[in-house]
Parts: C-alpha cells; sequence; structure tokens
C-alpha cells in the first residue's frame, strides 16, 4: 500500500501531503525534511526510487514538482511511477494544463481529486473520466448550494429593506 | 491569505503571518462564526500543511462534518482527513457523524464518508461501522461500491477478524463489469488472503477460474480509450489481478497450474516499451516466481529479467535488480548467468541501483567464483565514491571472511581491502585480521612484510596503521630478518631502524586516534627488547608521551619507560610474543555467544588498574591490549605483579614464572572464565574454588566464610586482590579484608514464598559508587523440580536496569542447588534513594505454569 503522498517544489517546499499510515505531527517534518534532501538531490538520469528506512519511496519529477508515494519494499514500483502518472494527467485534465500555482491556491481541490483516485492507500480508479466526472458532479453541488444560499440571503435582504 | 504567505521571504515574517492568522481563526471559532467557517478551516489546513501547529481547529472539522450541507460537509471531511489521525481522541466523536452520512440519501456525501472512514479509520471505528461498509459493497452505484470495498481493506487490517463478514461480498464484486469496482475488489480479495487464510481457501475454491476468465479477456480486450495507458488496456487491474494470483497461487500446486497459461500468454504478448508494460511484466515475473513450480514458466520469467538488466531505462534495471534477488534463492545458476552484467550495475552511477547490486552479488559469491569476484570489487573500490566505499567493504570482508579459500589468500585481500579504505573498515574486522594472522604460524613473517609494504603506501589508513603496528610489536624480527620468507615474495630489506620508524610516523600523526597511539606504545615497548640497537631511541620516544595530555597514554608511557629503565630484568619476558589468539572462541563471541561475553565484559573493567578503562569497546582489542600492556603496569609492585594483574595468585611468584602465567591467563581469557585459568599446583586453588563452587551454585556466602582463613593469612595486597577479583561476582558480606574496596553490605532475603527463596548480595564496582552489581539466588525449596525458571525485574525511572544471563533455567528441587543470576543496577540519585524493585518471577512445576510476584524494598541503605 501508499503509506503517504508528497508534493514537494524543487526548493523543498511542501505543496501537498497526504498520510495514509499513522505518523505523528513531529514524524511528519522529519520524513518530510529527510526525504526532500534525498530526492531532491538525485541527479536527472537516475532511477525514479529511493530505499529509506525499509521502505522505498517512488518520486517521479514535473516541472517544478517532484511527486512522492512512499510503498511497501514487495509493491510493484513501475506500477505506482504509472500511478503518479495516473493522478497528474487527472490533474492536468482538470486545471487545464496544471502548474504549480494551480496547486497552491486550490490545494484543497487537488486533494479533492487525490480522494478520488486513492483511499486507504489503495488505487480506487483507473479511469481518469470517471474521476473526472465525479469532481465535476460534486463542484456542481457545491455551486448550486452556493446560489441557493445567495438566493437566500438575497431575499432576506430584499426583504428587510 | 496564500498569498501574503508567498509574499513573505523569509521564514520569520512566515510565522508572523501564520501567527496572526490564527489569532483571527481562533477569534471567529469562539464566536461560532457560521458564515466563515469553511473559508477559515481551509486556511487552517493550509497553515497545517505549512507544518505549523493545528489542534485548535480539530473541533471545527467536527461542526462542519455535522452541518447538513455538502460543501460544508465535503470541507469538513477534507479537514477531518488532514488535520486529525487514527489516534487522537477526539476522532471517536465523529464516528456518530459518518454513521449518519453512510446512511445518507446523497450518494456522494455517502462517498465522502467512505472516503474519511477508509483514509483514518481507527480499530473502534472499523468494529463501530463495519456493518454499514458491508451494507454498501452491493450499492446501486458502482462509485460508491468501489469506496466501499477500499474502505474495507482499512477495517480488515485493523479488525482482521472481520474479514470473513466481507468474504461473499468481496467475492461478488469479483464478476463486476465496471473496472473501478473490480480494481478495488481484487485489492480487496488480496489483503483479505493476506490477513485470513479461511478467505484464502474460499477465493482458491471459488474466484480461480473467475479470475483467470477475467485476466483473459483483459488482455485480449481491444483498444479501449477510456482505460487505455500508452496502448494497454488498464494495466492497474493487469497488475492487481497478477498479484492476487500470485497469493492464491502460492503454496497451492493445482492453483498455479490453472493459471500457468494465461502467465505464459502475459509473459509473451505484453509490449515491453513502455513503463506500463514493463509494470505488467514485472509483476507476472513477480507471480511466477512466487507461484508453484513450473520450470518452462520461470525460464521465460528468467529471461525476462535478463532483458530488463540489459535495458537502459535505469528503473527497469532497478526493479529487475530486485527481483533477481528473489529469483536466486530458486534458481541461482540462471542469474549466475548475469553476473557480468549485475557486476557492472555495482558501478553504476545511481546510488539506489548501486546498493540493489552490491546485495545481489553478495548473493551470488560461492566457493567457486569468490575469487574473481572479489578481485573485482577490490578494484572497483579504489575509483568508488567516499559514500559507498562504507557499504562495499563492509561486503568485501564478510564475503572474504565467509568464502576464504584459504588463509594466504585472505591476508591478502583483507589487506587490498585496508590500504584502499581502511578507514571504513570496523573494528571486528581488522581484529579478527589479527586472530587470523596469529594462527598462520608460517605466514607470520608474510604478513608483517606485506603490512610493512604497504603501509608505505597508504598512510593514511587508520586500521591498517593498527594491524600494521601491532603486527610489528610482535614479529617485527621477522620483518627484519626476512624469515619465513614465501616462494612468490619479493625480498626486501628493512632495518630496525625503518621498522621504528613505521610506528614513530603512526604515532606521529595527527589523525591516530586513542587506540592507535595506545598500540605504537605497546609496539615499542615490545621492539626496545627485540632490537636492542634502537632501544635508546625507543625510550626517547617514549619518554615523549611521559606528558601526554591523554591519561591513558601518559600512564602507558610512563610504564613503560620504568619498565625498559628499571626493569630490564622482566622486560624479555615480559614482551614475549602474543599466544596464538583462539579462532573457535573469537568467532563464538563475536556470534554473541553469551557466556564469553559475560567474562569480558566483567573481566576488562576489573584488569584495569586505577580505573583506567580502555577507550575501545570492543572486546578484542581490550585483550590484546590488556594481555601485553598490564604485565608492565604491574611490573613497579616488583615482582609481584601477578597479583594484580589479574588477581589470582596469591603468593608472590618469581618473575619468569610469573610471566609464563600471565601468558597462559591471557590467553584463558580469550576464552573464557572470568580470567582465572590457572594451573592446578599455583596456589589461587582458594580463588578458583570460590568461583567454581560460585558456579556449581552452592551459596557463596557459605563459602566465603570458610575462605576467610586463608585469605586473611595472605599478605594485604593478596587479599586485596581476592577482593578485586571477587568484585567481579559480588557477595562477599562476611569477608573481614574488605579493606580498600568500598563498604560491604549484607545479603538480604529478597523474597520468600512456601516453594521459592531468593537472596541477594551486593558488591561496588570499585570506581563507580552508583553502579551495584547484585547476585540473584534462588533456591527451591519445594520438592518438585522448577523448569523454564524466569526471573524479570522492573525498577523505577531513577535507577538502570541490566540483567545477564540466567546460570540456568532449570532449579533442582528441596534446595539441592540453585540458580543464581547477576543483575547490575545503576542508581542516579545515589546517595539521595536506596534502591527498590519489584520482581516476577515464572516458572513451570509439573508443567504447570506458575508465577510469583514481589517487591523487594529492603535493600541496604546506601546503594
Amino acid at each position: 500500500m501508499i503509506h503517504f503522498v508528497l508534493l514537494i517544489s524543487r526548493q523543498g517546499k511542501v505543496r501537498l501531503t497526504k498520510w495514509y499510515s499513522p505518523y505523528t505531527q513531529k514524524e511528519r517534518t522529519k520524513v518530510i525534511r529527510e526525504l526532500s534532501g534525498l530526492i531532491l538531490t538525485r541527479g536527472p538520469k537516475l532511477c525514479n526510487f529511493v530505499e529509506w528506512r525499509g521502505y522505498k519511496v517512488v518520486y517521479k519529477r514535473y516541472a517544478s514538482l517532484y511527486f512522492c508515494m512512499c510503498i511497501d519494499q514487495d509493491d510493484n514500483e513501475l506500477e505506482v511511477l504509472e500511478i503518479i502518472h495516473h493522478f497528474v494527467e487527472i490533474l492536468d485534465r482538470y486545471f487545464g494544463s496544471v502548474c504549480e500555482l494551480d496547486l497552491i491556491f486550490n490545494f484543497h481541490k487537488a486533494y479533492y481529486i487525490l480522494d478520488e483516485v486513492l483511499i486507504a492507500g489503495e488505487l480506487q480508479e483507473s479511469s481518469k473520466k470517471t474521476v473526472a466526472r465525479l469532481i465535476a458532479a460534486q463542484d456542481s453541488l457545491v455551486e448550486a448550494a452556493k446560489e441557493q444560499a445567495s438566493s437566500i440571503s438575497n431575499m432576506i435582504a430584499q426583504a428587510t429593506k | 491569505m496564500i498569498r501574503a504567505i508567498r509574499a513573505c521571504k523569509t521564514a520569520a515574517e512566515e510565522r508572523a503571518v501564520v501567527r496572526k492568522e490564527c489569532a483571527a481563526i481562533r477569534a471567529a471559532i469562539s464566536e461560532n462564526d457560521q458564515d466563515y467557517r469553511h473559508r477559515n478551516l481551509a486556511k487552517l489546513m493550509f497553515i497545517h500543511m505549512l507544518g505549523y501547529p493545528t489542534h485548535f481547529g480539530q473541533m471545527e472539522c467536527l461542526k462542519l462534518i455535522a452541518h447538513p450541507g455538502f460543501p460544508e460537509k465535503r470541507i469538513g471531511y477534507l479537514g477531518l482527513m488532514l488535520l486529525l489521525d487514527e489516534r487522537q481522541e477526539v476522532l471517536m466523536l465523529v464516528t456518530n457523524s459518518i454513521k449518519q452520512d453512510l446512511n445518507h440519501t446523497n450518494q456522494y456525501i455517502v462517498g465522502l464518508a467512505l472516503c474519511a472512514l477508509g483514509n483514518i479509520c481507527s480499530a473502534e471505528m472499523a468494529r463501530d461501522l463495519a456493518p454499514e461498509v458491508e451494507r454498501l459493497l452491493q450499492f446501486r452505484d458502482p462509485n460508491i461500491r468501489k469506496k466501499a470495498a477500499l474502505c474495507s481493506i482499512r477495517i480488515i487490517k485493523k479488525v482482521p477478524e472481520l474479514a470473513e463478514n466481507f468474504m461473499t461480498p468481496a467475492a461478488a464484486l469479483l464478476k463486476e463489469k465496471h473496472h473501478g469496482v473490480l480494481l478495488t475488489g481484487v485489492q480487496l480479495c488480496t489483503d483479505m488472503c493476506k490477513v485470513s487464510p479461511e478467505a484464502l481457501e474460499y477465493f482458491r475454491k471459488k474466484c480461480i477460474d473467475g479470475l483467470v476468465k477475467v485476466l483473459k479477456d483483459l488482455s485480449n480486450s481491444p483498444y479501449a480509450p477510456e482505460y487505455d495507458v500508452s496502448g494497454i488496456t488498464d494495466p492497474f487491474l493487469h497488475v492487481r489481478l497478477l498479484k492476487l494470483l500470485s497469493v492464491l497461487g502460492q503454496g497451492d500446486a493445482d492453483t498455479s497450474d490453472v493459471m500457468n497459461d494465461i502467465l505464459a500468454q502475459v509473459a509473451t504478448k505484453t509490449e515491453s516499451n513502455k513503463n506500463a508494460g514493463n509494470a505488467i511484466l514485472y509483476e507476472c515475473v513477480a507471480t511466477i516466481m512466487n507461484i508453484e513450480d513450473n520450470s518452462g514458466l520461470r525460464v521465460l520469467a528468467i529471461n525476462i529479467l535478463g532483458r530488463f538488466l540489459s535495458s537502459r531505462d535505469n528503473n527497469i534495471r532497478y526493479v529487475a535488480l530486485n527481483m533477481l534477488m528473489k529469483a536466486i534463492s530458486l534458481d541461482s545458476q540462471a542469474v549466475q548467468r548475469h553476473r557480468a552484467t549485475i557486476l557492472e550495475c555495482v558501478k553504476d552511477s545511481d546510488a539506489s541501483i548501486r546498493k540493489r547490486a552490491l546485495e545481489l552479488v553478495y548473493l551470488l559469491v560461492n566457493e567457486s567464483n569468490v575469487k574473481s569476484l572479489t578481485k573485482d570489487l577490490i578494484d572497483y573500490l579504489e575509483v568508488s565514491d567516499t559514500e559507498f566505499k562504507g557499504d562495499l567493504t563492509s561486503k568485501i570482508c564478510s564475503i572474504v571472511e565467509k568464502f576464504s579459500p584459504e588463509k594466504l589468500w585472505y591476508i591478502d585481500q583483507m589487506l587490498k581491502v585496508l590500504s584502499e579504505a581502511g578507514n571504513f573498515v570496523k573494528d571486528e574486522v581488522w581484529h579478527s585480521l589479527i586472530v587470523v594472522i596469529t594462527n598462520a604460524s608460517n605466514l607470520h613473517g608474510y604478513s608483517v612484510r606485506s603490512l610493512y609494504k604497504a603501509v608505505q603506501t597508504a598512510s593514511e589508513q587508520e586500521t591498517l596503521i593498527r594491524v600494521t603496528v601491532w603486527c610489528i610489536g610482535e614479529y617485527g624480527e621477522m620483518l627484519v630478518n626476512n624469515s619465513g620468507v614465501l616462494d612468490m615474495e619479493d625480498p626486501i630489506t628493512v632495518t630496525e631502524a625503518d621498522a621504528v620508524d613505521v610506528v614513530e610516523t603512526a604515532i606521529g600523526r595527527h589523525s591516530s586516534d586513542l587506540t592507535t597511539q595506545a598500540m605504537c606504545l605497546t609496539t615499542l615497548l615490545k621492539l626496545s627488547s627485540h632490537f636492542p640497537t634502537c632501544s635508546k631511541r625507543i625510550n626517547d620516544i617514549i619518554s615523549q608521551y611521559k606528558g601526554s595530555l591523554v591519561l591513558e597514554l601518559q600512564q602507558r608511557a610512563m610504564e613503560f619507560n620504568s619498565v625498559i629503565e628499571k626493569h630490564s630484568r622482566i622486560r624479555s619476558s615480559l614482551v614475549e610474543r602474543m599466544p596464538v589468539l583462539d579462532e573457535a572462541t573469537y568467532s563464538g563471541r563475536r556470534a554473541g555467544s553469551v557466556p564469553t561475553d559475560v567474562s569480558t565484559s566483567k573481566g576488562a573493567p576489573l584488569k584495569l588498574p586505577n580505573g583506567v578503562t580502555n577507550p575501545t569497546s570492543a572486546p578484542l582489542i581490550d585483550l590484546l591490549d590488556l594481555s601485553s600492556d598490564d604485565n608492565p603496569m604491574a611490573s613497579p609492585s616488583d615482582g609481584n605483579f601477578l597479583q594484580d594483574l589479574l588477581g589470582v595468585d596469591l603468593s608472590p611468584a618469581p618473575s619468569q614464572q610469573g610471566t609464563n602465567q600471565t601468558q597462559k591467563s591471557g590467553a584463558d581469557v580469550l576464552l573464557d572464565l572470568l580470567s582465572i585459568g590457572t594451573p592446578p599446583d599455583q596456589s589461587s586453588s582458594p580463588a578458583l574454588d570460590i568461583i567454581s563452587s560460585d558456579q556449581n551454585g552452592k551459596s557463596s556466602v557459605d563459602l566465603l566464610n570458610t575462605l576467610v582463613p586463608p585469605s586473611a593469612q595472605a599478605s594485604p595486597l593478596g587479599s586485596s586482590s581476592v577482593m578485586n577479583l571477587l568484585d567481579g561476582f559480588g557477595s562477599n558480606p562476611n569477608l573481614p579484608v574488605a579493606k580498600g574496596n568500598g563498604p560491604a553490605y549484607p545479603s538480604i532475603v529478597a523474597f520468600e514464598s512456601s516453594s521459592l527463596k531468593a537472596t541477594f548480595s551486593f558488591s561496588k564496582e570499585s570506581g563507580n559508587p552508583q553502579t551495584t552489581v547484585i547476585e540473584a539466588q534462588f533456591t527451591n525449596k519445594s520438592p518438585n523440580v522448577f523448569t523454564n525458571f524466569l526471573f524479570q525485574a522492573a525498577v523505577p525511572k531513577f535507577l538502570q536496569l541490566q540483567l545477564d544471563p540466567a546460570s540456568s533455567n532449570t532449579l533442582p528441587a528441596s534446595g539441592n542447588g540453585s540458580i543464581t543470576q547477576k543483575l547490575r543496577v545503576s542508581n542516579s540519585q545515589h546517595g539521595k534513594k536506596s534502591l527498590i524493585m519489584r520482581m516476577r518471577i515464572s516458572y513451570k512445576v509439573n508443567d504447570k505454569d506458575i508465577l510469583e510476584e514481589g517487591q523487594v524494598s529492603n535493600f541496604p541503605r546506601d546503594l
């Protein structure tokens, strides 16, 4: 299973973290510090796997962002690489050629998407379309609720005038 | 806010902004602000991601989740998953909300609840909510079914006994058409097989044909745009199906047979030019390796790995190496064929690949290829990165040690390693090299000469210098005389002065540490006797260190100096060659054999006069050092040194005889026994008696009483040496000669029940008043034999307890013997608080387990 997902920028700033195994806040910061030191220093041509504390960390760089996933010793590294790519493609479709800033300002949306891709550290959906459809449906629910709320507050505002 | 944080240039600025925001959010929370709650929580999550504390927002999540609207719930659940984890108490409060949401009519809200449950649920929540999740596995919407399936994985991981409830619905999921559900269903089944053998059997019987068919359809399926990844339909599903098949096929020949065809098909038909295809092939190989034997498939799999290995893609090579490690246990011949390629991988620029390859090479080594492989590795050692050298040397050393065909080769290889990467060699490696050298009597001359040559060229390698210095000290004259020359050796001429030069440079190096310098001093002492011509010069060098700031060096220098100047009579015998170190004992000790460990840890501090503790912790160096340098330390006491030296002999012995005995005892120290292996005709027999009787398990207190006369008659020096010896054993409360060794303590009855009695006797280690050595002695008062006897003790925080192994675990009946066990207690509040201890004793009588507990608070004060 995937123990955690980390997105770090080239400067070592954390852009997204998701923990599927329990880590305390202290451990989390330590893990992030260790891994960013380990991964950011690796050259471009090297393989995408790092062995770390008995786990393996699979990482892939997209522009200025490193997507890292920590997996068990006997998991399929190549497949996890494919999962990372899968997630990135979905992000890409949702934001329309995603960039780091999208993820910074809409970090909650990135989390929603991740929740549609992974649950409990396992892959949930292999179809990008389905994920996109689900997210769109939930977004429209939120929009509808917002509109409703604003129309209600409009009515209240008018009534109190 | 995000913008503000991003605008911050320094960490201090960022902290200020975050603090302000947190204050605002806290204020909003206390005002119970409805409208901005979700925005505040979103901010809080961002702050959390930056690594600031956000615990005050946890309750807000719960409020939002309890809110009826979808947007609020969505952000609330997100916050819940991010800010909390399964270990927090707060999580229990949310169980009810989740339960309600799982039964909600809006499927998206159900989805949110499932997602949260899957990501952070604890064992209690899993128990409470399992029925809901189980029901949702049959929900009409496939998206909920797949979420429920993953949730179930989490639940059965937390609470494995729930697995059987999920068995039937999970099997139903395998018949699904929807890929998401199928994917998660397969995963659920895989995880269930791991936690529950019943589930494994169940799936083996019911589902294997269906699974094979699904995989066949999948791999034959035409182009499906929705699931396509670089020309392959749904590699994720492929991989997961293969993984499940591997679990099902493991250890079951029939099931393995069923899947043979489809595995062969996947292995041959899958395209390997893209990562997705390779992922499938990799998993397929793993499955083939895991299921029951089929030689045809195995060949296919090894061929795929061979192809992977020659790939240019580093990722592929990495996984190939990884898989070959597993394959080696099945078919090492096939893996041996790829040896050359693997050896190339050791030299790769990528640390991950190097590490994998090195481990693989380590497994590949056998008697037939050890020479060539070691040669390659050592050649590579010259050019490898510094950070890799540590790993590499330790692997080479263990290969050489494990497979070395002859001693000459072993010494040669170790020499090369030492001169290339001596600074990375661990202590026990060069210790064992010395042991090997001493044992190879025909190679003494050769070793010392090669070491001499090596140290001329590689003078920066600490361990090489140590070994060289040691060997020069021992076999210096062979270096000079060129004795014992082997055929293939080039003759070299070394004068005595040259040999001393080496030692002098070694001791004068800045980087030499204490151990090396101390060894150099000992060597110089030895050389001063072997090389009479250089004696004056050596004495000068030693004298320089009389002013050393380091106590150990100063002391050695002083003593050696006086040995050279005043005691030339005994010098020659003092510096005789070390006895051959016993290989078997050494390796036995390294394997951690208990009795010798005890003896060395006890023996070492005992034998060091003046409370000097040797800086090295490794037992061998202690012994090497000690048995060579203890003699001179003791010699100022005019021939009586044996008493100090090993605390055994009670009568003053002539120096010559004494030295011999030192040597013998030195050897015996290595062998075992707390340094009391003395010939029977020596007058040390009383002391020996104590020990042996101690070991026989008789009451040591009583024995000591009977011992008082002989030891009291002995000279004060003699009796105190008995004390020294006894210190290691504890327990001499009745001995009147306790002077100079700290106060003695009466022994106590720590525990007494109808069937068992435990007596504690105490002693202190000299120079360390905080530590008390307690010897616990257990006697059986009942008529039955106790077996599986186990004594456990617990102490409060201000104490530290170390239990040595018990003398036995069987306690003979009716007081016919006893078990002794030693405890060391360090009291960090020595003088303020006295000892206190809880103990628990378990044993078996007539196959019945008995447990006795008690508290010991009657310790003597001031322990």
